[in-house]
């Protein structure tokens, strides 16, 4: 093994301990028997209790799970075929305007993309009477919209890796573009996909600024509640909270790596 | 066909090579018929204005360079572009606006394109689950196909479990489970290494044979070519410029070009002085000398061609050589030795390098001749051609 220098480990060490110091005291927090969010008064669950008692929490993790699912699997349809426009379509007239409103999403400021979206939003309610009002459906469409850009882009590059003759084959074979799609591309792109839905999944249950500009009244997703509790000074209940979402975004994030590393080991012999 | 027709196929002798090929029999009808193809990628010019015939059971090679336009032409044969302008017409129906999963032919890729999520078997299934053939008769066809490119025990196995060889035997039986009229190979033994390359070459042939196919293979490997094809069609800049048998294409190329690509060639530049009836007379100011050559070109008398002469027709010796002409004198330059034959590099008074292989046929064949020595070269009036382009 390759000897490490002093230099090295000392780099290594504090970069682990700048990122994960204050989520292990967060999380070592949450298990604070005392009331008070700065003292340490031995070990307990009793804010896990608490939370789970806590019919607004509930309520709101309920709203922000369901919208993560719907808006991360949309994310994925569309966002799918966007990729694949982008990446297998060749050049056509709007193809810059196209891949530039793809990737917009991604360096717009949160604040601007939820602006825009509520301004549209109360427009098209006057103009069409849909959709009428704000709430789940519209964060749904929100988040979408910027989760998609994500997938497209996880897609587009996954495309750019697998080689054309593949698709070119089973068009020689017998295979329609349609058809071809399913049996090969979609297969080969898989992982991209999971590991996309997974993103837009975190994406989703993460949004605080955009929900808050085009959620309608009783829809309170989950750090819309959060931040709203903390303003009023932060309890160990949020601790207890803010825990069990790290639990959940680190197997997400698990997962997608897992899912990128079977399709890289799928992918590495082929040539 | 059908599965019993397809089995006696296995079991039928070898293509008669006794019968006169198709290719030389007036009046006989191509099978794939390339009329003036052209191919533009904007203002460069792929495939220019392509004519050709190949005939059925033929293994055509077309041989030439990178960037010869020999892939273009092949994926133009499959549909996967369509040709600028000109027709292609395979076993006489018109293939302009016939999608690739819709033709008639199968392509067998240079990367293989093994589908990396199915196994062996699903792959070269893909083709047959395609037409909607019932379950019971693919699992057939997939074994037979298994069993002929010898793979029966890997079917179960994924494109990457395998080696070079047997992804290519994989990409072999996928392609032609379909039962192609024509199928198209492109380099289809150049990701082997030497020795496989050798064997499979000869298994290519015979699966060729078996099957009745007819092959189009695309190659820039002139031995491979020689070994495997009929007839070869030698491409360069979008041309075909010449199409001929191997031995044709090596014997009596019809231009510089040919001759420099197939194969290792002397070229001597000179004059016609003397058309006689059964010779030509060359004087070449390079090689110092004047040739014969009986090679029947029409030509005319001052005319400049080459003589073209390959360094295995060439004889190297110590001693002044007893024929009257078509001998030059020179001094060993280099002599590099293979195993099998020996290379020297003669240079002659003019400075121009001559090259000469000899056959190893004794023991240090090579150390009877050394470094600066003066040898001559002869060879006989039959052994070289002249070309005028």
């Amino acid at each position: 093994m390759k000897r490490r220098s002093l230099f090295l480990n000392t780099t290594a060490i504090m970069g682990f301990v700048f990122l994960y110091a204050p989520i292990i005291s967060l999380i070592v927090y949450s298990f604070n028997k005392s009331k008070l969010v700065t003292v340490w008064g031995g070990w307990s669950l009793k804010w896990y209790t608490e939370l789970f008692n806590n019919q607004q929490i509930i309520d709101a993790a309920l709203v922000s799970f369901k919208i993560a699912l719907v808006s991360a699997s949309l994310a994925v349809v569309l966002g799918t075929m966007a990729g694949f426009v982008l990446s297998r379509m060749g050049r056509f007239r709007g193809k810059m305007i196209l891949s530039g409103w793809i990737t917009a999403p991604l360096v717009m400021p949160e604040v601007i993309t939820g602006l825009s979206l509520l301004l549209l939003f109360v427009a098209m309610e006057g103009m069409f009477g849909w959709p009428s009002g704000r709430g789940t459906g519209t964060i749904i469409i929100a988040h979408t919209t910027f989760c998609m850009a994500y997938v497209a882009v996880i897609v587009q590059s996954r495309l750019a890796s697998i080689d054309e003759t593949l698709e070119e084959a089973a068009m020689d074979l017998g295979a329609k573009p349609s058809t071809l799609f399913f049996l090969v591309t979609l297969p080969l792109i898989a992982p991209a996909l999971i590991s996309g839905w997974l993103l837009s999944f975190t994406l989703s249950l993460d949004d605080l600024v955009i929900a808050s500009f085009v959620s309608g009244p009783g829809n309170s997703t989950l750090p819309m509640v959060i931040f709203s509790k903390v303003r009023l000074g932060v309890t160990p209940e949020v601790n207890a909270l803010a825990t069990i979402m790290i639990a959940i975004v680190a197997l997400g994030v698990l997962a997608a790596m897992y899912q990128m590393r079977r399709q890289t080991k799928l992918l590495s012999n082929h040539e | 066909m059908t599965l019993s027709q397809h089995s006696e196929l296995h079991t039928s002798s070898k293509t008669n090579s006794v019968e006169i090929p198709l290719w030389k029999q007036e009046g006989a009808e191509p099978f794939l018929k390339i009329e003036n193809v052209t191919k533009k990628f904007g203002e460069f010019t792929a495939v220019d204005n392509i004519s050709l015939d190949i005939y059925k059971n033929e293994l055509f090679c077309l041989l030439g360079g990178s960037g010869s336009g020999k892939s273009t032409l092949l994926r133009i044969l499959a549909g996967f572009e369509s040709a600028s302008s000109g027709r292609i017409l395979i076993d006489g129906i018109d293939m302009a606006g016939v999608q690739p999963w819709n033709r008639p032919v199968n392509m067998m890729f240079q990367s293989y394109a093994l589908f990396p999520h199915l196994t062996v078997a699903d792959n070269i299934a893909f083709g047959l689950k395609r037409e909607g053939v019932a379950r019971s008769e693919v699992k057939q066809r997939v074994d037979q196909m298994l069993d002929m490119v010898q793979l029966g025990h890997l079917g179960k196995r994924k494109p990457n479990q395998l080696s070079g060889g047997q992804r290519q035997r994989v990409a072999l039986a996928r392609s032609l489970i379909k039962r192609p009229k024509l199928l198209l190979l492109d380099e289809p033994l150049g990701a082997l290494d030497k020795k496989l390359r050798e064997e499979t070459q000869f298994e290519l042939i015979n699966i060729q044979e078996q099957l009745g196919v007819t092959f189009v293979v695309v190659t820039h490997d002139q031995e491979e070519a020689m070994t495997l094809a009929t007839r070869i069609g030698v491409m360069n800049n979008g041309v075909i410029v010449q199409t001929a048998e191997p031995h044709l294409v090596y014997e009596y190329p019809n231009s510089r070009f040919v001759a420099e690509f197939v194969g290792s060639v002397n070229l001597f530049e000179g004059q016609i002085i003397e058309d006689l009836p059964d010779s030509v007379r060359i004087r070449s100011k390079e090689a110092g000398a004047e040739f014969f050559v009986n090679h029947g070109i029409s030509c005319a008398p001052n005319q400049t061609v080459h003589m073209a002469i390959r360094p295995e027709k060439i004889k190297i010796s110590r001693n002044k050589p007893e024929q009257a002409n078509n001998w030059i004198e020179g001094v060993i330059e280099d002599i590099a030795y293979m195993g099998s034959l020996s290379v020297f590099k003669v240079r002659l008074a003019s400075g121009k390098d001559v090259r000469v292989t000899q056959p190893n046929f004794v023991r240090d064949m090579g150390a009877r001749f050394t470094w600066h020595d003066k040898v001559y070269l002869s060879w006989q009036i039959d052994s070289s051609v002249v070309l005028t382009s």
